[in-house]
């Protein structure tokens, strides 16, 4: 298979996050790329990245409770040598869509959970979520996985396991589903596991040279076909 | 007051893979037919290849009755059921066999006589404590005729391992005897396909091609399957996918005798003063309607066949229609899926462009095709080594204890990894038991009020040893392959919900302990028919949908032969 030209290690966008903490809450709202920003995008300054982007804030979350959901997303998938992460993809235009349509009914388990993942963090670590560093909010996201983030007051509904676990699954969606529905952005998803391709038809040949490794990945989204476009007869 | 409509002959609930197909030889006898059916027509371009819709949320469905009413559920009587989270089935002209996986098996010969078979083998006291279990009251020589006409009404792709007694290694040799050849050659296998179909036969088994309900090349006017990998709970965007929508329904309304109502939501099956139904009553939208008809088969999934029995309360049946013999709901079983194993290979899979219904299967471990005399239970597993993945579930794999599912670490692991994972969920022959039943839940409701269905179901240790036993083969199998890694999940407790329910209107000549006659008909009110995997008393080791087609067609065809007798 064809190897895409990977992202050289540049500002993460997790760090672009924390510097542009600085210019007020508005900017601390991690707005999603749009369509036509490409990794190259990353080298520039926040600035010009946040300039670049749509602003404005998250539907169904606080500034506050989208830091904290950022930072979280952030480090599941972190951008790295391997290539963009789930900011870079997306996955909180994603999560907010969810939970303005088909996961509606999970916007308040998102603002339980958020405030009890903070709660937690400054019960076991002193000090909130998003100020902690890289290994130390990896350590507290292993404790809500595994179920062990408890302690006077923290006030996770369910387990913390199922919180994370949620979490987890509605970011994975954002990273390597259709982008049709805002995440998956420049198919870094796709990418990041090989996949092919959506295509309408694979022809024997076509799953041979896939199993000999010779067959180019095609990028688009299914909605891109003229047969799933709303009024369009086929 | 509902609007009264005008009488019809046949009043069919449920318009899916079993009512569906039911329709058609009563359209084509003449009979004028009123198909119901709670969902409305899809079409192809309702069917995107997009996992986040039909694997993550409630797909195109316009009409989600189903959802509305899922069932509680339970392992025992002891405890209290709670809702479970989804439902497997959908509602659409077609029904679940829009989007199901559509492998399409017919049963083998010993899943009819379980019990004689068992008994004059292995002697008495093989049949475990508790169980209800009854030979069918027919074989399979019996039903042979109406596979027969459904894979070719439908279109069934595959390979036959035995016609007539003449025995064909590509096939299945432990399959009953076929009349002819499938319709269709089976559709192609993929390079990881014919690896596991090699391991197989090294260690002495008998590989071959699964059936399926899948063109595999051009058929009655519809194409061969595209293999775009988007199969698993998704309609199938080039009609290859052979659901009833696409087959015998349309064949049924060329007649002008069928006439298909969508967003009906059937209430309630009425009765006249001597316990015969006199038709249906529906809902669409804020409008009641009774559909009079002579006759009424119920088409609808296991838990909403059993539900609409035991809603149907009146005089004369006080405990629900057709239930003063305390039969319906009982010998409820469904197949024991869980217990998967996975495996994880040092090589590609390359199964992106796959579907659950392409694959190899080995029969070797299943029913009673391998000598039990030392073992501690009866039946077994099919193993089935298909082609699945999409993109979402391939990032969710398991990282087989290679560290953690998240960050960086995983970032290397899948992308190294995300094609070289393999799952088996093992589909094992369940029976009936005395405590495994269907009712109604005494608290949780549907959006009109009226309760949904309780399972109180629990795997017993017959069911648990095979999962022990076939989990073993599962990693032989494996190993053989190659994997390097291999995960059990654990042997189960609670049946919960399937998309593999049977029994609850089982069908038997005693009236005493089954709902149904041997023609699936009722023994206490003789114009109510039921279709589906309901009157179904054992699961055998395999898919369902094949055989509740042609139980239906069966039971339409003796409607049709014996009309006078039970129409009047």
């Amino acid at each position: 298979m064809a190897e895409k030209p990977r992202e050289e290690k540049g500002i993460s966008r997790r760090d672009m996050l924390k510097t542009a903490g600085a210019a007020g809450a508005a900017a601390l709202i991690p707005v999603p790329l749009d369509a036509s920003t490409t990794v190259g995008a990353l080298e520039k300054t926040s600035t010009e990245l946040l300039a670049a982007a749509p602003a404005g804030p998250l539907m169904n979350l606080t500034a506050h409770e989208t830091e904290i959901l950022s930072a979280m997303v952030d480090r599941l998938i972190p951008s790295d040598e391997m290539g963009p992460g789930a900011l870079d993809a997306g996955a909180l235009r994603y999560i907010d869509r969810a939970l303005s349509e088909a996961e509606s009914d999970a916007a308040e388990a998102y603002r339980n959970g958020l405030t009890a993942l903070d709660r937690y963090s400054e019960y076991s670590r002193g000090k909130p979520f998003t100020e902690l560093g890289d290994k130390e909010q990896d350590s507290v996201l292993i404790d809500l996985q595994t179920g062990s983030a408890t302690g006077a007051g923290v006030g996770f509904v369910g387990s913390s396991g199922a919180f994370f676990n949620m979490v987890k699954s509605h970011t994975w969606q954002g990273v390597f589903g259709d982008p049709q529905y805002g995440g998956n952005v420049n198919f870094t998803g796709w990418d990041l596991i090989n996949y092919p391709g959506v295509r309408m038809r694979v022809s024997r040949e076509e799953q041979r040279r896939l199993e000999e490794d010779q067959l180019e990945p095609v990028r688009r989204s299914a909605y891109d076909f003229e047969q799933f476009q709303a009024g369009e007869e086929d | 007051m509902p609007t009264q409509l005008k009488t019809t002959d046949v009043v069919i609930v449920g318009m899916g893979a079993a009512g569906g197909v039911a329709a058609l030889p009563l359209a084509e006898a003449g009979l004028e037919v009123v198909g119901l059916e709670a969902g409305t027509w899809l079409d192809r371009r309702d069917f995107a290849p997009d996992e986040i819709r039909n694997n993550y949320r409630d797909w195109p469905m316009l009409v989600n009755k189903c959802e509305d009413e899922r069932p509680t559920s339970r392992a025992t009587s002891a405890q209290t059921a709670n809702r479970v989270g989804s439902h497997p089935m959908m509602n659409a002209v077609g029904g679940t066999s829009i989007h199901y996986w559509a492998q399409s098996w017919r049963l083998n010969p010993w899943d009819f006589k379980v019990v004689s078979e068992t008994t004059g083998r292995y002697g008495r006291g093989r049949i475990p404590a508790g169980s209800t279990v009854e030979d069918w009251p027919f074989g399979y020589d019996e039903l042979e005729p109406y596979y027969d006409l459904v894979e070719r009404a439908v279109g069934v792709s595959g390979q036959a391992g035995n016609i007539r007694g003449q025995l064909d290694a590509r096939g299945n040799k432990f399959e009953g005897p076929r009349d002819r050849e499938f319709p269709m050659p089976p559709l192609r296998w993929t390079a990881f396909n014919e690896r596991m179909a090699d391991s197989a036969r090294s260690l002495g088994w008998h590989p071959f091609p699964g059936p399926a309900a899948v063109n595999s090349e051009n058929y009655d006017g519809r194409r061969g399957c595209v293999y775009h990998g988007f199969c698993n709970k998704g309609g199938c965007p080039v009609d290859a996918k052979n659901a009833t929508h696409l087959t015998t329904i349309p064949k049924a309304l060329d007649t002008g005798n069928l006439r298909v109502v969508t967003r009906a939501h059937v209430t309630k099956i009425e009765v006249d003063g001597e316990g015969r139904a006199t038709g249906v009553n529906y809902v669409v939208g804020n409008n009641e309607y009774f559909q009079p008809a002579r006759v009424v088969l119920i088409g609808c999934y296991t838990y909403e066949n059993v539900r609409l029995l035991l809603l149907s309360k009146s005089r004369v049946y006080p405990d629900g229609f057709s239930n003063n013999h305390g039969q319906v709901g009982r010998h409820y079983l469904s197949h024991h899926q869980g217990a998967g194993v996975s495996a994880l290979f040092p090589y590609d899979l390359d199964a992106w462009y796959g579907l659950p219904a392409q694959g190899v299967a080995v029969d070797d471990w299943a029913d009673d095709n391998f000598d039990h005399s030392d073992l501690n239970f009866i039946g077994g597993g099919n193993l089935w080594a298909m082609s699945d993945r999409r993109p979402i579930s391939a990032a969710g794999m398991s990282t087989y204890g290679r560290g953690r599912n998240w960050g960086s670490g995983w970032k290397r692991f899948i992308a190294e990894n995300a094609d070289r994972s393999h799952g088996f969920y093992i589909q094992k022959s369940t029976l009936p038991y005395e405590d495994n039943y269907l009712d109604l839940d005494p608290t949780d409701t549907d959006r009109l009020g009226m309760p949904v269905i309780r399972i109180t179901g629990q795997f017993k240790e017959n069911e648990l040893r095979i999962a022990k036993f076939i989990q073993d083969r599962a990693e032989e199998w494996y190993l053989e392959a190659g994997a390097i890694e291999v995960s059990r999940g654990g042997l189960g407790n609670s049946m919960g919900a399937s998309t593999h329910a049977y029994g609850g209107t089982r069908m038997g000549d005693n009236r005493e302990t089954n709902v149904v006659d041997s023609w699936g008909f009722s023994h206490e009110a003789p114009n109510l028919g039921v279709l589906g995997a309901s009157v179904m008393g054992t699961s055998g080791a395999r898919n369902p949908t094949l055989t509740s087609q042609a139980l239906s067609w069966r039971t339409a065809q003796h409607l049709v032969d014996a009309w006078r007798d039970i129409a009047e």
